[in-house]
């Protein structure tokens, strides 16, 4: 009972609240480095890695922090995490850390994280919160692989920096698709499918919530939103 | 001088900050109904990020000074939080109009990733003290602008007939699509 306590905690980040299908938070990191499939991987698993940590040291803490100072002291925590982070790929991962360039420090404004502070990690145990945050983090991932995978296939011909077809008479690479413009385009195409199949979304008030326009991204932002 | 010039340009044109860098998508997509919100809201953000941008490189000074620049991004994001607060206190005080129109997106200026996005890009590119400040002087033109060209066009959107699934986000964000096409066309300014 205990372990699937657990595992229903992952599986609801995963399919139930995935994060960027359902609840709409994090835009900017999917919009900008869901460019190719290992972009938006390392994306992901980067923020994971910082979630997961957060969520633990703030459910550790959560009796600690006053109610007063709880947003500060949240900032300073995954800004922490994300400067360990940002380290660590810097030493390691270094084509990747260029291509992600200034969106991993900025990993500390990721909606996703303060929101599962506030939300989750604020009002749960230590093993629960890491387990929200692996669910979290996974839907996160998955969500920002399959948009890189669909601007990547579309825009340059490849699936995972492989080629997979060549520029032809039939069909050509849809280069702004890469782009900028693609990004918005992509969403906007996934969110009306969405809506279109009357999918579980923050934008078309099936899960409850109000349409707020905003893709409710300040949802459980964790700005004082509520 | 020319070179503020230049730059203030690149950074609210050629590299702008919601079209083409994706940085405060959040307020972007959701303060974007009307444009006189649009624009108080673009107001707020420039003095928050020019503002944010001048201390940020004091700030930076310091930490370089006692070799802690490792701290840059814990240091500006609490800076950044303090600074929110007190445009929002004097926004309840002295313009509580506007004040009750932004609503929650004020204090979510903290979270706008375009205040921090500016104060790393500036230490990044060794900017000076002016270069710093007319950089997140730019960016901040380019997001008012954004914002307040969206908002008319979503204004004028309402009355249209829109097709039932793409109602509500998937529109919006056709129509940032298409705004980010039509910046292209400003790379191709030769300064």
């Amino acid at each position: 009972m205990k372990m699937n306590k657990h595992l229903d905690a992952i599986y609801n980040g995963i399919v139930r609240e995935n994060p960027t299908f359902v609840l709409m938070l994090g835009m900017c990191p999917t919009l900008a480095v869901s460019t190719t499939a290992i972009n938006g991987a390392g994306m992901g698993i980067s923020t994971t890695v910082v979630l997961i940590l957060s969520n633990m040291l703030i459910a550790a803490l959560r009796k600690i922090i006053p109610d007063g100072v709880r947003m500060p002291a949240y900032i300073v925590v995954v800004a922490t995490f994300v400067t360990l982070v940002d380290f660590i790929m810097e030493a390691y991962t270094g084509a990747l850390y260029d291509a992600l360039g200034i969106y991993i420090p900025l990993i500390v404004v990721n909606c996703i994280i303060l929101g599962r502070a506030e939300a989750y990690a604020s009002k749960n145990t230590v093993s629960m919160s890491a387990c929200d945050g692996l669910g979290m983090g996974i839907g996160f991932t998955v969500a920002l692989v399959v948009i890189g995978l669909i601007r990547e296939f579309l825009g340059a011909g490849t699936v995972f920096g492989i080629q997979v077809y060549e520029a032809s008479s039939v069909f050509e690479p849809i280069a702004i698709i890469t782009r900028a413009p693609g990004a918005f385009l992509v969403l906007a195409m996934l969110a009306a499918l969405q809506n279109k199949f009357k999918m579980k979304s923050a934008t078309n008030g099936l899960n409850g919530t109000e349409e707020k326009g905003c893709a409710s991204d300040c949802e459980s932002c964790g700005g004082g939103c509520q | 001088m020319q070179e503020l010039i230049i730059i203030i340009i690149t950074a609210a044109l050629l590299s702008n900050v919601v079209l083409s860098q994706f940085l405060g998508i959040c307020s972007f997509l959701g303060v974007s109904t009307k444009t006189d919100v649009a624009l108080g809201m673009g107001g707020a953000v420039v003095f928050v990020i020019t503002v944010a941008s001048a201390v940020a490189f004091g700030l930076y000074q310091i930490l370089e000074l006692l070799k802690l620049q490792y701290l840059d991004t814990i240091v500006f994001i609490l800076v950044i939080a303090c600074l929110v607060q007190i445009v929002e206190s004097f926004f309840k005080k002295y313009v509580p109009a506007l004040y009750r129109a932004l609503g929650v997106y004020l204090p979510l200026i903290t979270t706008n990733c375009a205040v921090l996005g500016v104060a790393l890009t500036n230490v990044q590119n060794n900017y000076n003290f002016w270069q710093s400040v007319a950089c997140g002087f730019g960016t901040a033109m380019g997001y008012l602008i954004a914002i307040v060209i969206l908002a008319g066009i979503r204004e004028r959107n309402a009355a249209n007939d829109v097709p039932a699934p793409f109602k509500g986000s998937p529109i919006v964000m056709i129509t940032a699509c298409l705004m980010a096409i039509a910046f292209f066309g400003f790379a191709n300014l030769s300064i």
